[in-house]
């Protein structure tokens, strides 16, 4: 299967630290990614780079989409790397609008077709413009996401107060109205009750097979192995910047660095889970 | 410090109570205490000892009195959150009743009401402008006032110079405040929170020294006079009448106070379309992608919203209400100088602002009414022997302590929802961001 990013040898510095060292890897369209390793290993820093929160120090970040236009991700300026390659993230501490509803951050979220440029969306101000169709097909659009996640009946609770499961998956929700074709997952199951986070890997697969929303891959970042091991297509294994595996879940849960990576660590929920097999 | 936790709540209450009255006494012994009469070559200065003692005395045993309402009841906030809950249920009646009477002012109001109500619609207006730069997109703009002077000038410039009217000069003024708007916020807008309001700040005293200096164009200290009148539809309004005038044409007699009602209805309906676009903003695209940018910048970024551009067009936005009300400003004095234009301008504004509530229309026109209306209305009243409205900025400045003691968010926060699915539910504000820059 084709390439949707491709990452080359991408080194990120931050004065004398080297916090991703000449890293290489591959997402595939239409799979699930995991990145995994200890904390502090470099991998919320390799989302940075991928979103254009952080300019890489060197190294090629490649996105194609399915139509075939490319990408240099490590060129364009921040907020076209959603707008135009459509990369979507989340973050490891959640950031969502608190004082906004949930329907509210999805709207938000599609300000881009709502308002394609600043005229436009003064014109609306006068009711010019053709708005409203574009504002209902909006709404229509918030409403499946708000079904998808479970949270329809709390659409117009403001986002600060749903409990924390909720707010994780409005997030994602969030992130998938953009209409991306790369969703980037950082630690989507931290904190969550293995209920909720066998729902979310539900969730997951649904977006992965298009069944909701447009179909799209996703890059994920995620310490619960439980959730890695059961919806991930391939995982890249990453320590103190570096790539030490990278494979099938089955591939990568026997190799040897993997596991004195994480024994090494010395946490002993991932240890145990690394080293099961 | 473990002295003082083990000393008894009341004697810790006394001691702050006499801390208190200490730093009264260095503020009021000199700001009440002495004052500069004109003796018969120069000022006198005098020394008046009872003003200052009753000054320290109300610090002292209102602190007192704050201490004691703490221990009495420790756990003080939900007087405050029932009092905003009211507050903001109040509001779908108090702003009709507040409209019905402004409209109808001119019919059981004299001359000065109407010159006030003109004072107080002009702050409103600024307060709203200003309103959706630092309610709705979080940006501290501690130099509205350069809009302000910018909207006048060029109508006074543009009237005085080429002949144009003031309804003509009035989107000219506009849109010059709006190209100020962007010119000051392409280089400023990428900084945050303290250096934003510092540079905007800086902004506005450039803008006024600029003014001060540009005599050739702006007359520098001597300002510009002579600048018209608005007409309705190309009847005025002078005093002695004479042909084309509104008194000539409807054939009453001359008055002035026609003029004034027709200026007060001119600034009723500018602040009116200034309230008209914020509120139909925050429910559009622009606006709510404003007030996700106060809540988290990182995020909508990663939304793909172009930051830079909404913080401009908020900040323009903003700046042409400015012009506006600028433009007003200057057609009703007919005469403007550097002078009006000074920081305390801005300061005003936005406490105002902040007073209300940031990002709440009634709550700005309700600070707006309070501070502006109410400090006039000390002028006259003399506590021994001191008019009161000389004192109006230290009250101004004792009523912004008190409102953010009690209410941090201003009189009227929280928030209405820009979309729902099922009636639309106040947000608290406890969740609501103020925005960081
Ligand atoms: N903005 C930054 N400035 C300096 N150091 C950073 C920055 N961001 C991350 N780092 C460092 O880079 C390393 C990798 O961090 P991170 O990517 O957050 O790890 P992970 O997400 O795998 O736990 C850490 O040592 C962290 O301290
Ligand atoms: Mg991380």
């Amino acid at each position: 299967m084709a390439d949707i990013l491709s990452v080359e040898s991408l080194t990120m510095r931050f004065g004398g630290l080297l916090a991703v060292d000449s890293l290489s890897f591959a997402v595939r369209a239409g799979e699930i990614t995991a990145v995994i390793g200890p904390n502090g290993a470099g991998k919320t820093t390799v989302f940075n780079c991928i979103t254009g929160f952080y300019r890489p120090t060197s190294g090629r970040l490649a996105l194609t989409h399915a139509g075939g236009d490319g990408f240099e991700l490590q060129t364009i300026p921040g907020h076209n790397i959603a707008r135009r390659a459509r990369v979507a993230r989340t973050f490891q501490n959640i950031r969502l609008f608190a004082g906004m509803t949930a329907l509210e951050n999805l709207m938000v979220a599609q300000h881009n077709r709502l308002m394609p440029n600043v005229a436009s969306g003064l014109l609306a101000v006068f009711g010019l413009g053709g708005y409203r169709p574009i504002q209902h097909a909006a709404i229509e659009k918030a409403k499946l996401w708000l079904d998808a996640i479970g949270l329809m009946a709390r659409a117009d609770d403001p986002a600060g107060a749903l409990p924390y499961g909720a707010q994780r998956r409005l997030e994602i929700a969030r992130a998938m109205c953009i209409d991306p074709v790369l969703l980037c997952l950082d630690e989507p199951a931290a904190g969550l009750n293995p209920r909720e986070s066998e729902e979310l890997s539900d969730l997951l697969l649904r977006i992965r097979g298009g069944q909701v929303g447009g179909g799209c891959s996703i890059l994920l970042i995620e310490h619960d192995m439980g959730v890695v091991m059961r919806i991930s297509d391939h995982v890249v294994v990453l320590d103190h910047g570096e790539k030490i595996s990278d494979g099938t879940p089955a591939e990568v849960r026997n190799d040897p660095h993997v596991i004195a990576a994480y024994l090494g660590e010395g946490d002993e929920d991932e240890g145990h889970e690394a080293s099961a097999a | 410090m473990s002295g003082t936790a083990l000393r008894s709540p009341a004697a810790r209450a006394l001691r702050d109570a006499f801390l208190s009255a200490l730093v009264a006494l260095g503020i009021f012994g000199v700001m009440v205490g002495l004052r500069t009469d004109p003796g018969a070559r120069s000022l006198v200065l005098s020394w008046h000892p009872v003003p200052v003692a009753v000054a320290v005395a109300i610090v002292f045993f209102g602190r007192l009195a704050l201490s004691g309402w703490r221990i009495a009841r420790p756990a003080g906030t939900a007087a405050p959150r029932r009092l905003a809950e009211g507050m903001t249920h109040a509001g779908r009646y108090v702003a009709p009743v507040f409209l019905i009477l402004a409209l109808t002012l001119p019919l059981y109001a004299g001359r000065y009401y109407l010159d006030l109500g003109i004072l107080v619609l002009t702050y409103v207006m600024l307060g709203w402008g200003l309103n959706i730069v630092v309610g709705l997109a979080g940006l501290l703009d501690l130099g509205y006032v350069a809009f302000y002077a910018v909207g006048a000038y060029t109508f006074a410039i543009a009237a005085t110079t080429f002949g144009l009217g003031f309804w003509t000069c009035l989107p000219l003024a506009g849109l010059f405040a709006a190209i100020f708007g962007v010119l000051l916020g392409f280089p400023v807008l990428r900084l945050r929170g303290d250096y934003l309001a510092i540079v905007t700040l800086a902004f506005g005293e450039i803008v006024r020294v600029v003014i001060l200096n540009w005599v050739s164009l702006t007359g520098g200290p001597n300002g510009i006079s002579g600048i018209p009148r608005p007409t309705l539809f190309g009847l005025t309004f002078l005093a002695d009448g004479g042909p084309g005038s509104f008194a000539d044409y409807f054939g009453i007699e001359p008055n002035i106070t026609q003029r004034v009602i027709f200026l007060f209805y001119v600034i009723l309906a500018m602040a009116l379309l200034t309230n008209w676009v914020s509120l139909r903003l925050r429910r559009l695209p622009l606006g709510r992608a404003w007030e996700a940018l106060r809540e988290d910048e990182v995020a909508c970024r990663s939304l793909g919203i172009n930051v830079t551009v909404t913080k401009l067009t908020a900040f323009s936005i903003g700046a042409t209400f400015g012009g506006f009300a600028g433009a007003f400003f200057a057609t009703r004095q007919a005469f403007i100088s550097p002078e009006s234009f000074t920081f305390i301008e801005s300061a005003i504004v936005l406490a105002i602002v902040v007073l209300g509530g940031l990002g709440s229309q009634l709550g700005v026109a309700l600070a707006a009414l309070v501070m502006i209306g109410g400090s006039e209305m000390l002028r006259g009243i003399i506590i021994l022997g001191v008019d009161l409205v000389e004192y109006r900025m230290l009250l101004f400045g004792i009523a912004l302590v008190v409102v953010m003691v009690l209410r941090p968010r201003g009189l009227v926060s929280g928030r209405t929802p820009s979309v729902s699915l099922g009636r639309p539910r106040e947000i608290s504000a406890e969740l609501v961001a103020e925005g960081r820059g």
